[in-house]
């Protein structure tokens, strides 16, 4: 029955670096699994803590967040603010005893598709080694 | 007569090429752009990362080539070079070859089919031989334009008349072997040439051992090798095993610095390149150890200091000054390197991979290209140019940017890119345009109030998406989803036919939304957008959703799956397009005139830049007098006459029509922004003015630091090389016999306050001790040194001032040289140097008739205030900060203010006239329009929710929000907005939302996934 179970991560990728190494993973035909859900953002910046948290409600069992490596940002500094506002998205998790693992930021460059296709294998791995969302049985707030 | 064509050819697309030819598009110019290759780009995309930064070099050349290739005024001519040039300047005719691509890129959509069945591999030239390619290929993945060409030397058709499986294979019959060369006439105004450099080619060099050992590497191969694209994935490996090196060995000056192949010039890029390339193999793998061996370590460019540092002290890259003599290679495949210090001690040391830092050369043709252009090359073949004309070639009208006049770095490629443009522009004939005219001919539809009524369109792309993923099913799918209208699929959703086909359902079905699931919207979104834009609908109610790059290409074994994904796509795409709303770009009014700060040299020549091609320009200058740190220069290297030259550029800019001198004036304050600047200052007897103006030059110079080592200032003999060079100009020196003169470099420089190399300090004394030979032949010179930094052609003139007999001694921070009075109460004494021999490992005691000291250059206290009327920011050094240090190199990150000379950092009087130029040509690319878009995709403000935290504010890297003071509550400036949504995840308030991607458009697409999840469709 486990063995069935295909995660889904919502993923968050940044226009300039992340979406363009997903695209280069792409044409190289590097293979991951179909967990990934790619959702275009202009910045990493632009993914609000909400956003998160509200795709971890909405049964996604796994969030992932692509941005531009660090001084590498198309908006100067985006990936800096993400990356706080991911740091403190988390430890809200965990202070909620919600597993944590379920969100992943991840640095992927425009040339990096071999790297995202890479996360995309690891993060389903691991993902599924956790199982299911729970808040897909649970019922929340 | 003289009829002027708004055209300009420039001749090869490398970053320089692409900068130029961006640079001339906006400001309304068409452009032939003319590649030799089947790609723009040059060789940036080789690149892994750069330098100093560690940018990944795709991400940022990316956005550049796709602007490029969609620009309506860009003609790209691939595969094609440049023949002859006849008639006049302002009206030059060029004959360029087209060669035959045997592809039809009409009708070629890149599906890649006919390049799997191609049955001939080749060597991989993008990949420098370290892959395979086929005989029908792109150039490399991320080509643009995409489509495929056929390498004639290689096809079996072409050449043997067999094979054809390309021609069967192909879905859309784009396969023509019939395809001949064509020649074609462009009538252009100017022309700029920007053919770049090939790597050298170390393969003479029999004592690397290159070929011969299999892991030994030129430095372009562990590039690729380091590349995360490359043919090894981004995991280097030894050629011999496969296994990863622990031990690597940098060897420097490969190709450069090298009398005996007469290549007697620096490369200038290399010595930055292996501190890259030894600090990303380190960060791939942490055991790693990497050695460098040099002469001396040119990191002479802005914070490339901080980054040899850092390699040194913080990753522990081990830097060796020494030569090496000797390389054998072990049983292993490993490498026995003999190097010698400077003192002449010799060792031997194992590493498992030696990269070869090879320098850049011209490239393969030059001469036979300048004597088809008629164009003269300088003595090593690079193209020929002077200290104050550094981007005219020979002939008029003809000019030169980025490598191909000297070596280069990819910020100074850029500069003389733009600068190239200034040049070209002058012998054209520009008006002020509006780029919102003529985007108002197709009356677009209201929508507003209409319920959605959406069209999908799923592309099968031959068998790209269709191969995999169920197609039909998909589109049957959205047909059933709500809101959905009508919904079909189709072959190809980017062929003209299609394209049709779309506007056509728009108006059968009244559609009022358009989703497109095909490929990936980075290349293709704006094509469908113009699409629903000619049928009449705002181009923003458009969304694509990604079924092949990111689903169909990485699911290929698992169809049902990516049907699965495909459907969720979809869905997610309807859900948000339903949401869509009609986005307008607003033109914002730009003001024509300029105002230059800073009456240098730089701000001189950026003001004329501007004057020149017909815009008013007010220059400012806080002093009396124009000319700045020129005053003081007297000598160049190629013998031309700096005073001169100054007389000259102050009188054009005084007499100049267009342009206002403003001596003595102090700016007060700057408001606004692009387009529409106001700025107060005083002048000269103290009166307030007020001016208007769309665009600001920052060009306000350096100092001379002001040093207190080395006796300076308690001796008649102890002088800074500014002062030294006015010395030799008068012909005035210290009372007595000048018979031993020593000349201390970096003073100042490169040590703590000053983590900064000033960059001219090594030439200039090289130039001034070469010219007080040639007023007093037999004095002895000295140089106390760190490394000598003489870049580029300088090079050749250290060489010179070696072989007539300057002594060079080397010191280091902690044994600097020492300094002393013979006679302690004369302030005419003769000084005392006693510097450390590390040849002779001793110390050697000089007594000097004079002291020279090349201090360094400080950026102006005055920056600070400055940067804060502006809102630009400084660098940790109080230089200005540009918005890019590799491609906007002469922009801040706030459009319309550009800085350009010492402002932005140290360099010479060549360089600062390339980038004044660029700053005025990128000026105006703004000026030239009488108004710009904002873009669409912008925050707003919902002011009933805004308590005025300001925190949006600080997060901004623009300065497109602020919180009003009088209101209390964040105003967005429209102009100014880039779109990344930063500011509004930061709100607290929710009063803040990013237009194009809303908070409502987003929370719809995690609803449509959760709707599935609870029904368990999955």
């Amino acid at each position: 029955m486990k063995k069935e179970f295909t995660p889904r991560i919502t993923s968050f990728l940044c226009k300039w670096c992340t979406y363009t190494g997903a695209d280069l993973a792409g044409t190289a035909r590097l293979q991951y699994p179909t967990s990934i859900i790619p959702i275009q953002v202009m910045c990493s910046s632009r993914v609000d803590p909400v956003f998160l948290i509200k795709a971890f409600l909405s049964g996604s069992d796994g969030v992932l967040i692509g941005g531009c490596h660090p001084g590498d940002c198309h908006y100067e500094t985006g990936n800096y603010h993400a990356r706080r506002r991911f740091a403190i998205v988390k430890s809200v998790f965990e202070s909620l005893g919600l597993e944590s693992q379920r969100l992943k930021l991840s640095w992927i460059s425009a040339s990096e598709g071999p790297k995202f296709a890479r996360v995309a294998n690891e993060y389903t791995e691991e993902i599924m080694e956790l199982g299911e969302n729970p808040t897909r049985k649970n019922i929340f707030l | 007569m003289k009829n002027k064509k708004n055209s300009v050819l420039v001749l090869g697309a490398g970053i320089a090429g692409i900068q130029a030819s961006l640079d001339l598009a906006e400001m309304g110019v068409e452009v032939h752009l003319v590649e030799d290759t089947p790609t723009i780009g040059g060789r940036m995309p080789q690149l892994d990362k750069t330098f100093p930064t560690n940018d990944c070099s795709m991400c940022i050349l990316a956005p550049k080539m796709s602007e490029c290739v969609r620009h309506p005024l860009i003609t790209l001519h691939i595969m094609s070079s440049l023949k002859d040039i006849s008639g006049t300047p302002g009206n030059f005719i060029c004959s360029v070859i087209e060669r035959a691509k045997y592809v039809d890129p009409v009708k070629c959509v890149s599906c890649g089919l006919c390049e799997e069945k191609c049955p001939v591999k080749i060597e991989d030239e993008f990949d420098v031989g370290l892959r395979k390619t086929k005989a029908i290929s792109r150039y490399f993945l991320q080509s643009i334009p995409s489509e495929y060409t056929i390498n004639k030397d290689h096809c079996l058709y072409l050449t043997k008349g067999v094979c054809k499986l390309c021609s069967k294979v192909c879905p859309t019959g784009a396969i023509n072997y019939e395809d001949t060369d064509k020649e074609i006439e462009l009538n252009v105004g100017a022309v700029i040439l920007a053919t770049g450099i090939d790597p050298f080619d170390p393969i003479g060099f029999g004592q690397f051992g290159y070929h011969r050992y299999k892991n030994v590497v030129t430095s372009l191969e562990f590039e690729r090798m380091l590349s995360a694209s490359g043919p090894f994935g981004g995991h280097v490996e030894r050629a011999s095993d496969g296994l990863p090196p622990k031990r690597l060995a940098f060897i420097q000056c490969v190709g450069s610095r090298d009398i005996s192949i007469d290549r007697n010039y620096c490369s200038s890029a290399c010595c930055m390149f292996a501190i890259k390339q030894s600090i990303i193999a380190k960060e791939h793998n942490k055991e790693l150890e990497a050695t460098i061996f040099y002469m001396d370590i040119r990191a002479f460019g802005k914070d490339f200091d901080k980054y040899y540092d850092k390699a040194e002290n913080w990753y522990g890259v081990q830097f060796k000054r020494s030569k090496i003599s000797e390389i054998k290679e072990l049983p292993d495949g490993s490498l026995d390197l003999k190097y010698t210090y400077e003192n002449g001690d010799i060792q031997y040391e194992t590493f498992d991979m030696v990269v070869l830092s090879i320098g850049l050369q011209p490239r393969a043709g030059s001469r036979g290209l300048s004597e088809d252009l008629d164009i003269r090359l300088n003595r090593f073949e690079f193209c020929r140019t002077d200290t104050f004309h550094p981007l005219e070639t020979s002939r008029e009208g003809v000019f030169v940017c980025g490598a191909m006049s000297g070596p280069k770095d990819i910020p100074e490629s850029v500069i003389s890119a733009s600068g190239a443009v200034a040049n070209a522009v002058k012998y054209l004939e520009l008006e002020r345009y509006d780029p919102s005219v003529g985007s108002e001919d197709i009356k677009e539809k209201d929508v507003t109030g209409d319920r959605p009524r959406i069209g999908v369109f799923v592309c099968h792309c031959g068998i790209n998406i269709a191969g995999v993923v169920d197609v039909k099913d998909v589109a049957e799918f959205a047909s059933h989803l709500e809101n959905v209208e009508h919904s079909e699929d189709v072959m190809y959703a980017c062929s003209t036919d299609c394209l049709e086909t779309i506007k056509q359902r728009i108006e059968e079905h009244d559609l009022n939304r358009v989703v497109v699931a095909a490929c990936t919207p980075r290349t293709h979104e704006p094509l469908f957008r113009d699409t629903i834009s000619e049928a009449g609908l705002n181009p923003y109610l458009f969304e694509m959703a990604n079924i092949r790059d990111q689903c169909s290409w990485a699911h290929m074994n698992e169809p049902e799956m990516a049907t699965g994904k495909s459907r969720d796509l979809v869905e997610m795409g309807v859900s948000k397009a339903r949401g869509l709303v009609p986005l307008l770009r607003l033109p914002i009014n730009i003001d024509p005139e300029a105002l230059v700060i800073g009456g240098g040299l730089s701000g001189m020549t950026s003001a004329l830049a501007i004057g020149d091609a017909g815009h008013d320009v007010y220059l400012i200058e806080r002093e009396d007098v124009l000319g700045g740190n020129m005053r003081d220069i007297f000598f160049n290297f190629d013998g031309t006459d700096p005073q001169q030259f100054l007389a000259e550029t102050i009188e054009k800019v005084e007499n100049h029509d267009r342009i206002r001198v403003l001596p003595g004036s102090t700016i007060e304050e700057i408001t606004g922004f692009v387009g529409n600047f106001r700025t107060a200052f005083k002048d000269s007897t103290g009166k307030r003015e007020e001016l208007t103006h769309g665009a600001v030059i920052v060009a306000t110079g350096g100092n001379e630091h002001e040093t207190e080592e080395y006796l300076y200032g308690s001796s008649s003999r102890v002088v800074t090389q500014k002062e030294f060079e006015r010395m030799l100009h008068e012909e005035e020196f210290p009372p007595g016999k000048l018979k031993e003169v020593v000349m201390v470099q970096c003073v100042g420089s490169r040590e703590e306050g000053r983590m900064y190399c000033s960059r001219v300090c090594c030439s200039k004394a090289v130039k001034n001790a070469l010219e007080l030979r040639k007023r007093k032949s037999r004095v002895n010179i000295y140089f106390a040194y760190r490394d000598i930094r003489t870049y580029g052609f300088a090079e050749e003139y250290y060489s010179e001032l070696r072989d007539r007999g300057a002594l060079f001694f080397r010191y280091t921070l902690e044994n600097k040289p020492e300094v002393e009075k013979i006679r302690p109460d004369d302030p005419d004494s003769r000084i005392r140097v006693t510097v450390f021999d590390p040849v002779l490992e001793k110390d050697v005691v000089i007594d000097a008739d004079l002291l020279v000291l090349a201090t360094a250059i400080d950026a102006p206290e005055e920056n600070l205030e400055l940067a804060k009327m502006l809102k630009v920011p400084l660098n940790s050094d109080g230089l200005f900060l540009e918005a890019h240090v590799k491609l906007r190199p002469v922009d801040f990150a706030t459009e319309g203010i550009f800085v350009c000379g010492l402002a932005h950092g140290p360099k010479d009087m060549s360089e600062s006239i390339a980038q004044a130029k660029a700053a005025g040509s990128r000026a105006l690319t703004f000026l030239k329009k009488k108004s710009i878009l904002a873009e669409g995709t912008i925050c707003e403000v919902r002011t009933d929710r805004c308590s005025g935290c300001g925190y949006c504010e600080e997060v901004c890297a623009y300065t497109a929000i602020e919180v009003d003071p009088e209101e209390g509550v964040a105003v967005v400036n429209d102009a100014l907005c880039k779109g990344c949504g930063a500011c509004v995840s930061t709100c607290r308030c929710g009063a803040l939302d990013l237009r194009g991607f809303t908070n409502g458009q987003l929370f719809s697409v995690f609803d449509s996934l959760e709707i599935e999840a609870s029904e368990g469709i999955r």
